[in-house]
């Protein structure tokens, strides 16, 4: 096991066009282990693309993405074999979607979508698949009770904490969240954003969060970048940035938000 | 000088007289009668009454002869016919039960009451050319076989009676009802298609529907796409006896005798730890012998019916809206073949919006030529 | 019968029987891989055994003996069609009896009887993808394959036991063959399943409209997919076969009356006969007898 001196995570020169349309630009950072980096922008300044090609989801044009795997070397993820690629994908890596249909299986039960990842890795005893989904249904507060019904019957705040279950089941090392909270009521917001807070610190699990929201930027990472045009304009901890913006697009973004 | 296209009136003429020599083809060649088409092309007459929801093999024969063969057209045509015929009233629902059968066969049992009867069927055929038809060669005459099987019982009954089978009427068990407290069943020639349908109407609707776009659709089931694991649990061809009660006597009469072909898919239980599991029902029924249809019918009529059994709808076959929006052939060449109407005031407004917006980027990329060429200049 | 005139010998040229027999050589060298192949328009439809007929009429030889079953019987329709079509088209030697044939074509079963290391199987397969239902699309499915993702396979069979206490799973039960492919046995019952683990005998798998071949060679792990805690079982009667008796073979149902009266006898017509010859007899006809 690496200590947690070295990153986990080591992106350089990262840049992605969609034809004449700019995706992202020159993007560069790093991720040590049990850091979460919170990315922030309006809409089309490149956050999600950026969330995409990290995450080995979307190729980019330019640039490298690295990884420490669990061997302790850092590899290029667009090097790697598919098969390799797709295992970090479903096992040391973790992906939470906007929408929880996008990550979860709507046709089978809540036990099953939470055990999928470890049936996928060779689990292969139906009481600890099953043991194990009961444990992280507890943990992310949805009754046991529910294992066997289908997510479609579970609210919106209830299928985004299955999805987080589901993903951290297989105990990865870094997650990726794509505006978690978007698309949930506030009060409902708040109760996820207590849950994830738990649980990143708790696990001590690397992430990166896509969000336009501020508030959930500044509750959840250490750290945090301002996207704009597909350029990061301005970097560093989350509480130094929000409130001593440089950047005039920062400043800007700052100030249109209410104050807690 | 140029002569601005006007009236057609010559040229439609034209053509409907061509269209009449062709449909006469070779006159060396004997003029086709209809009761040859009936005997003889039996299945495309069986295809045109199920299609164009009209009974009648002499019409369906002529419309077939008038389509030149094409069985949507002649569908078309007893279709429109059938529009112009006064309605005396609804005829009391046929019994299959009591069908003189045919033809008979279960998949899901090797052998039960009544047995498989093969009938006229290709299911076992060789497909090979058979050369000697050429020459108008006659089958050698069959021996009258022994007549009336007598009453042959329904092969979900057998299930049904151990409680296996959903009730035929489906889970959703409450009909609607009139006032009368009689079940009310639709008419879709009577009343527009609104959605949601029920199944009265989802399955009238199957009935006149396309036999290549259920046959596709019943397929695309069976291969995934919202998949119900099907057994043909009975098809069964034969003739039923049709009932009518005219109001002026009050007592029922027998107006016909018609051939049908019905099938009856046994389908994926469900159920769960605490619900008993059952077999359910899908439901097809022709007139003629029309058995590639009713399967697919009844193949579509379970997938249809997902959101009543609590299933994900998420294949072209269960949805609904999309199934019975489209199924029907006349609607569809209809709509399909107006392209070859006149459409030039919409194109005309189309190619001028192209037009600008080609030349406004055009015009942008001259612009910004011009100012990349003056950025290297300085 | 004469033999068809005009058509090569077992209806298929040459060309495609080599291109055929290429691809059966490529799915017995990846044990459970599904090879794609050309098949052929036949004169039966899709469906009904296209695929097995091709396979059969690229390996079958002047001096073999063909037995064809369907449901486990020589005497269903289907089988006797295709017998008699290989009869027409090869002047071949049929037979109702598993021992004396060196190829069997089937539908839906495996003889009772122990196969040997001189004979093939061939399987008419209708739906070659064991993933289709958990993922209809074929490029998708491929990839699975080829990385070896078939954590969805099990998924389907947790759902089976979270929903239903049990795998439900009855017939084209998925196996993995050598710990490698996941494999659709066709939809013989799961009775049959552990007949495929380490046969002496070729099973070769066509699926003709969907244009696939595939093969377990001879003495082949094949595993029936479970849990640990919910071990692949096959189905059991309580009954014995009415004719013959026996106890350890997979048995039909017949309905004999309207009345909800029925019997249960051997679906494998062969068996059942050689087991009454030997002087074995079920109730039904040991009731028979008596009178």
């Amino acid at each position: 096991m690496s200590d947690n001196h070295e990153p986990l995570l080591v992106v350089d020169g990262l840049s992605k066009r969609y034809g004449a349309q700019l995706g992202c630009r020159d993007v560069g950072f790093s991720l040590w282990p049990g850091e979460v980096v919170g990315v922030v922008g309006e809409s089309g300044s490149g956050k999600t693309t950026l969330l995409n090609c990290i995450s080995a989801r979307l190729t980019p044009d330019d640039g490298v993405v690295r990884y420490r795997t669990r061997l302790g070397t850092l590899s290029d993820i667009y090097q790697m074999s598919e098969p390799e690629r797709r295992m970090l994908m479903r096992t040391d890596w973790a992906f939470v979607h906007q929408n929880p249909r996008d990550g979860l299986r709507m046709k089978v039960s809540a036990g099953a979508n939470v055990g999928e990842r470890l049936m996928a890795v060779g689990a292969r005893h139906y009481g600890n698949i099953r043991g194990a989904a009961d444990d992280w249904l507890s943990k992310v507060e949805i009754d046991t009770g529910r294992i066997d019904d289908l997510p479609a019957t579970f609210s919106g705040g209830m299928q985004q904490r299955l999805q987080i279950a589901r993903n951290l089941v297989t105990g990865p090392r870094l997650v990726f969240m794509d505006e978690p909270t978007g698309g949930l009521d506030v009060s409902v917001q708040a109760r996820l954003l207590d849950l994830m807070r738990g649980l990143v610190g708790e696990l001590g699990l690397a992430a990166v969060i896509v969000t336009h929201d501020l508030a959930v930027a500044r509750l959840l990472s250490h750290r945090l970048m301002v996207m704009w045009r597909g350029e990061v304009v301005e970097q560093g901890l989350t509480d130094q940035v929000l409130d001593d913006p440089q950047h005039p697009y920062t400043q800007l973004l700052v100030s249109s938000v209410l104050q807690p | 000088m140029y002569v601005p296209v006007k009236g057609g009136e010559r040229a439609i003429e034209n053509a409907h007289k061509l269209l009449a020599e062709e449909r006469r083809g070779n006159r060396d060649t004997p003029d086709l009668d209809v009761a040859q088409i009936d005997e003889q092309l039996a299945l495309a007459v069986d295809r045109v009454m199920t299609e164009g929801s009209l009974y009648d093999r002499e019409l369906a024969a002529l419309a077939i002869k008038q389509a030149r063969g094409d069985l949507i057209e002649a569908a078309f045509l007893l279709r429109a016919f059938r529009t112009t015929l006064a309605r005396f009233g609804y005829s009391i629902p046929i019994d299959t039960g009591q069908m003189v059968v045919r033809r008979r066969i279960s998949a899901t049992y090797k052998d039960l009451p009544g047995g498989q009867v093969l009938g006229p069927t290709f299911d076992y055929t060789h497909r090979l050319i058979d050369f000697s038809l050429l020459e108008g060669a006659d089958p050698e005459n069959l021996e009258e076989g022994e007549s009336d099987m007598g009453v042959t019982p329904h092969v979900l009954n057998i299930l049904d009676r151990e409680g296996l089978m959903e009730p035929a009427n489906g889970s959703s068990g409450a009909q609607e009802r009139g006032e009368d407290g009689e079940v009310h069943v639709g008419d879709l020639t009577r009343e527009p298609l609104e959605f949601p349908a029920d199944r009265d109407i989802r399955l009238q609707r199957l009935a006149r529907g396309d036999e290549g776009f259920l046959l596709a659709l019943g397929y695309s089931t069976q291969r995934g796409y919202g998949r119900n694991h099907p057994f043909a649990g009975e098809l069964r061809l034969g003739e039923v006896r049709v009932g009518f009660v005219p109001e002026e006597l009050g007592f029922e009469i027998e107006i016909a005798e018609i051939t049908v072909t019905e099938c009856e898919m046994v389908n994926q239980f469900k159920g769960s730890k605490n619900v008993s599991p059952q077999f359910t029902r899908g439901y097809g029924l022709t007139f003629g012998h029309c058995e590639r249809k009713a399967m697919s019918m009844a193949l579509v009529d379970r997938a249809l019916r997902a959101k009543e059994l609590d299933e994900e709808v998420e294949a072209p076959g269960q949805d609904e809206e999309f199934v019975l929006a489209h199924a029907d052939n006349v609607e569809a060449t209809g709509f399909v073949e107006h392209l070859k109407l006149p459409h030039y005031v919409d194109f005309q407004s189309e190619l001028e919006l192209v037009r600008r917006m080609r030349a406004e980027i055009e015009a942008a990329k001259v612009r910004n030529g011009d100012a990349e060429q003056i950025e290297a200049a300085e | 019968m004469a033999e068809t005139s005009g058509y090569n010998f077992a209806y298929l040229d040459e060309q495609t029987k080599r291109m055929i027999r290429r691809a059966l050589l490529k799915a017995i060298a990846v044990p459970g891989y599904q090879v794609p192949f050309a098949s052929r328009e036949m004169p039966m439809p899709y469906g009904w055994g296209t695929g097995g007929i091709q396979v059969t009429a690229s390996i079958v030889g002047r001096d073999d003996v063909l037995k064809v079953i369907d449901q486990g019987a020589d005497d269903t329709t289907n089988a006797v069609s295709i017998r008699k079509f290989f009869k027409r088209t090869a002047g071949i030697e049929t037979t109702t009896q598993t021992h004396e044939a060196n190829i069997i074509q089937t539908r839906h079963r495996i003889p009772e009887e122990d196969l040997r290391a001189d004979q093939i199987m061939v399987f008419q397969v209708p739906i070659p993808e064991p993933l289709r239902f958990l993922e209809p699309r074929e490029t998708e499915t491929r990839k699975m394959h080829a990385l070896e993702e078939y954590g969805l396979m099990h998924v389907k069979l947790y759902e089976d036991i979270s929903q239903h206490g049990h795998i439900a799973t009855t017939y084209a039960y998925p196996v993995a063959v050598k710990q490698r492919y996941v494999m659709d046995p066709s939809p013989i019952p799961k009775f049959d399943n552990p007949k495929i683990n380490r046969s002496p005998a070729l099973m070769l798998f066509g699926a003709g409209r969907e244009k696939r071949i595939y093969a377990v060679p001879p003495f082949t792990d094949v595993h029936s997919l479970d849990f640990e805690d919910f071990p692949f079982e096959i189905q059991t009667w309580r009954e014995a076969c009415a004719l013959c008796g026996a106890t350890g073979s997979f048995l039909d149902e017949i309905v004999t009356d309207d009345a909800g009266g029925r019997m249960f006898v051997c679906s494998d017509t062969d068996f059942c006969e050689k087991r009454r010859e030997a002087g074995h007899a079920g109730p039904a006809l040991a009731a028979e007898g008596a009178v």
